[in-house]
């Protein structure tokens, strides 16, 4: 089975850390993944830029329309995710217990992935 | 044992054995069901088999394979082929139905998910008896179900007792899902009853499985003494016509005595050897008014040590009332009061109830009148109802 860990966090709260905080917090993040890896319990992981970097496209009128930032004023933004390979979800959950980044102001959603989900459907 | 008491106490059981040889709830539901159609067109003409538990297993099993044969197009279902074809017999494990209790009581389900499914899976309850115990529209509940099966499957919870690091966690939530069951059917939330005994003996059978398959887990020790001391009042809870009769006025002569014997048994053992857990105390203060000749009579001093000690453990306001309503039982009223007032339960009506008879042991007859209306304004069920309006006629004379 495959899983995808997504990592939510509180921007206000994240930008808040200290520069070496938030070192500490990134080496230990990276630790943890390379050893998932290893184990052959990941098979990639990204960790996205701030929302501030953000364009986000939709249709309006029948036109695409951009705009800066995210569509909706959130304060939990996605940060990143982790694509976990695990027998069952109690595997999975015990693994994002032990993600080093777990703390007040982040949150983690466990989510199956669906198998052949951006295949056709008729070919599946 | 008639068909239906053989569906009433083997369903779940047979389920559990079925689902780990099919791995899919739906499939395992509907293979029973069939099984059980057929007992009940065979058996009255050819009699009922020596084993019926076994002959509904084997049936099941042979109508799954049935189903999975018309299913055969991809190779999805190949391992489960192989695993029902190949089975000799298929033994039912004691483990299966733990099992299956832990399936749906994972965290990852909602609690109101949880107990439903619990419900019908384990406890072979239909949609329809689900939706009148809980007075909820049956669809609510079958859409419930549904969902959650679904996520059983799609995001694989598995069908297994959690390993030993996670075993205390995962027993407290099916602990705490067997409690919600009997909590439901002993002081119905809604509707024109209080007990809704059907709720309360499913909850106790849980919580005898739970002990059985789970004999050192003390905590399920103390629950299940919890519920059978509760319960043992059951009778006497509500008079003829239905109204609240309160721990005080109740007749204790018809109190159930073979389950207060159990259940200060349980309790004892659920307090040896450790520290005491949330369920044990609660059972150990419900032991204490069991045995008690009168409301007047108990032990005060040893129900307050209880909730004090309740009170450190597991912290919450309602804890807090009735550790305030022992202190008014063994120290007096006027110690009790101002504590009273601290307690922040905004919408529960019990809170108000208590003041007021607090105020009204003082001869503070109309503020006792004033919370008696507060009260009123709150309670949800009838019985109840009339109990608060009797009350506040006494005081208002």
């Amino acid at each position: 089975m495959q899983y995808a860990m997504l990592v939510y966090h509180h921007e206000p709260e994240f930008l808040a850390l200290s520069p070496s905080e938030r070192d500490r917090l990134r080496n230990e993040c990276a630790d943890w993944h390379d050893r998932l890896t290893t184990d052959g319990r990941s098979s990639g992981a990204m960790r996205l830029e701030s929302t501030a970097t953000a364009t986000t496209v939709r249709q309006a009128d029948g036109k695409p329309v951009l705009t800066d930032g995210p569509f909706a004023e959130t304060k939990e933004i996605l940060a990143g995710f982790v694509l976990l390979e695990c027998r069952d979800l109690d595997e999975a959950l015990a693994l994002t217990r032990t993600f080093p980044a777990l703390r007040p102001g982040i949150s983690l959603e466990v989510r199956p992935v669906m198998p052949n989900g951006t295949r056709r459907a008729d070919a599946t | 044992m008639s068909l239906e008491e053989i569906y009433r106490h083997e369903y779940g059981r047979i389920l559990a054995s079925l689902i780990r040889a099919v791995r899919d709830f739906t499939l395992a539901e509907d293979a029973l069901q069939e099984a059980f159609v057929v007992a009940h067109t065979l058996w009255p003409s050819r009699g009922t088999p020596a084993n019926p538990g076994a002959w509904l297993l084997t049936t099941a099993r042979h109508k799954a394979i049935d189903h999975l044969r018309r299913r055969r197009m991809a190779g999805e279902k190949h391992f489960e082929m192989i695993t029902l074809a190949t089975a000799d017999e298929l033994t039912p494990l004691p483990q299966d139905k733990l099992r299956l209790i832990f399936t749906c009581c994972h965290p990852s389900l909602a609690p109101e998910v949880q107990v439903a499914l619990t419900l019908k899976t384990v406890c072979g309850l239909t949609t329809e008896e689900i939706a009148r115990a809980y007075v909820t529209p049956v669809a609510t509940i079958a859409q419930r179900i549904v969902r959650a099966k679904t996520k059983i499957k799609l995001a694989a919870i598995p069908y297994e007792v959690p390993a030993d690091d996670a075993l205390i966690e995962r027993v407290e939530a099916a602990l705490a899902v067997i409690y919600l069951v009997f909590n439901e059917g002993y002081s119905a939330s809604a509707g024109p009853t209080l007990v809704r005994a059907d709720l309360c003996d499913e909850a106790i059978r849980l919580g005898r499985d739970l002990v059985a398959l789970m004999p050192a887990q003390r905590e399920a020790r103390g629950l299940l003494a919890l519920m059978l001391l509760i319960d043992a009042r059951r009778a006497t809870r509500t008079d003829a016509t239905g109204a609240l009769v309160r721990l005080e006025d109740q007749d204790r002569s018809r109190w159930d005595h073979a389950r207060i014997v159990e259940g200060a048994a349980l309790v004892e053992s659920s307090l040896r050897d450790g520290p005491a857990g949330a369920y044990a105390i609660q059972a150990a203060i419900a032991a204490v008014h069991a045995q008690a000749p009168s409301w007047q009579d108990s032990d005060w001093k040893q129900i307050l040590v209880l909730y004090s000690l309740l009170s450190r453990l597991q912290p919450s306001p309602i804890i807090e009332l009735n550790r305030v309503v022992a202190l008014a039982m063994a120290e007096g009223p006027e110690k009790a009061l101002p504590l009273l007032d601290r307690i922040e339960l905004p919408g529960y009506h019990l809170l108000p109830a208590a003041r007021a008879q607090l105020l009204r042991e003082l001869g503070r007859h109309s503020e006792a009148a004033e919370a008696y209306r507060a009260a009123l304004r709150l309670v949800k069920t009838e019985p109840e109802r009339r109990f608060l309006q009797l009350r506040l006629s006494e005081v208002t004379v």
